[in-house]
């Protein structure tokens, strides 16, 4: 092979650069890393199981949101036929109080940003001014 | 004991609908998480409408209380600039509000006195015709409902809307709000607003914000269809003038002097 010298270590050097997030977090012990978002502590049910909002909480609150500012809808009934208010804040943030602590976790850890926060407030969103 | 084909024929069907039961009653007993939401019958048995009551109104100079209150509770920005104003509930003098109202020679001087505006809930909003993404909408009350997650503005409706009720964010209104309701959301850049006619209030079985601040009863809410309400005899006793109505929008915010 012509100029051998040079191709081998050029290309095991741009393997290297390539798979550099790789072994980078396996040498800092990220790879096992795993979101862990603050549950309230002084509530023990959500409004749907736990199971069906890890996948689905998006399309609840999508539905929330078309029931009540387009069909004027204010009551969920929840599969176990408790009632509870649509509303991000007065009902979701009600418990979760720190968006940080526990929507950021995991949206963080995926890379998936949302708009929510731009118009809705959350009660610690304004302790820092 | 013989084991035909007819027996095992048996055994397999009873052992299938056996295995079939469980998950069976259990897709037929699930309930389904759902909305309540209410009909389109029970939305259109009303129909919200105001009325302002000038005389009144004037008896205060300079009074602020509807404006503050709405504004207030829907976390409406102060930019202080009039290019950029934000405005649900804002006033202009009668002769710019009614211009066809010759009042030259009249008794009383109406001409320079404050008009309280707000949007008019038109029957036939052309607000609703313009918007290209049904971000506005009428809803079987009458009332111009916005949805803000959808709105992308285009600001057709403001070119639409004959009053000027409609205001747009050209900054991050946040900044320039006092102090916040977190009853309420903010609004974000790029998106038109208005008055609600306090949709989220009614639902609660209140009056609007500006109603209720009101000191003078000058302003009355209520619904059209019952011959009971305040509107509806607010509008019997005297004269009544609606905005532009040659236009065709049948405003629903009236003006009784």
């Amino acid at each position: 092979m012509y100029d051998g010298k040079k191709i081998i270590p050029g290309l095991i050097l741009f393997l290297g650069l390539v798979t550099y997030p790789f072994w980078h977090n396996a040498v800092s012990g990220k790879t096992g890393y795993i979101p862990k978002p603050k549950l309230p502590a002084d509530k023990k049910e959500c409004v749907e199981p736990k199971d069906y909002i890890r996948i689905n909480h998006k399309n609840l609150l999508d539905g929330w949101k078309e029931s009540v500012v387009r069909k004027g809808g204010t009551i969920y009934m929840a599969s176990n036929r408790k009632r509870y208010t649509m509303s991000l804040n007065r009902t979701c943030m009600n418990c979760h109080k720190d968006k940080a602590e526990f929507c950021d976790q995991c949206h963080n850890y995926m890379g998936v940003t949302n708009k929510c926060w731009d118009c809705h407030i959350y009660p610690k969103q304004l302790e820092k001014g | 004991m013989e084991f035909d084909r007819r027996g095992f024929l048996k055994i397999a069907g009873l052992t299938v609908l056996g295995l079939a039961a469980k998950p069976g009653w259990e897709l037929f007993s699930k309930v389904e998480p759902q909305e309540l939401v209410p009909s389109p019958e029970t939305l259109a048995k009303k129909r919200w409408a105001m009325s302002v009551d000038l005389k009144k109104c004037w008896s205060v100079k300079g009074c602020r209380d509807c404006i503050d209150a709405c504004h207030r509770i829907h976390n409406v920005p102060d930019l202080g600039t009039l290019k950029e104003e934000i405005k649900w509930v804002w006033t202009a003098p009668y002769e710019n509000v009614f211009p066809e109202h010759e009042l030259e020679y009249s008794e009383e001087d109406y001409r320079h006195q404050p008009v309280p505006l707000l949007c008019n809930h038109c029957d036939d909003p052309p607000c609703v015709r313009y918007c290209p993404t049904r971000a506005t909408w009428k809803r079987e009350d009458g009332i111009v409902m916005m949805d803000f997650h959808r709105c992308i503005g285009c600001r057709y409706c403001m070119a639409g809307c004959p009053y000027g009720s409609r205001s747009f964010n050209w900054r991050d209104p946040r900044p320039f709000i006092k102090k916040v309701n977190l009853e309420f959301p903010t609004r974000t850049k790029g998106v038109v607003e208005k008055c609600n006619f306090c949709e989220e209030r009614l639902s609660r079985d209140l009056l609007p914000a500006c109603v209720e601040a009101c000191k003078e009863k000058a302003l009355a809410f209520g619904d059209l269809k019952d011959p009971e309400s305040k509107v509806r005899k607010t509008l019997q006793s005297r004269n009544v003038f609606q905005r532009q109505p040659e236009l065709g929008t049948k405003p629903k915010v009236y003006y009784v002097l």
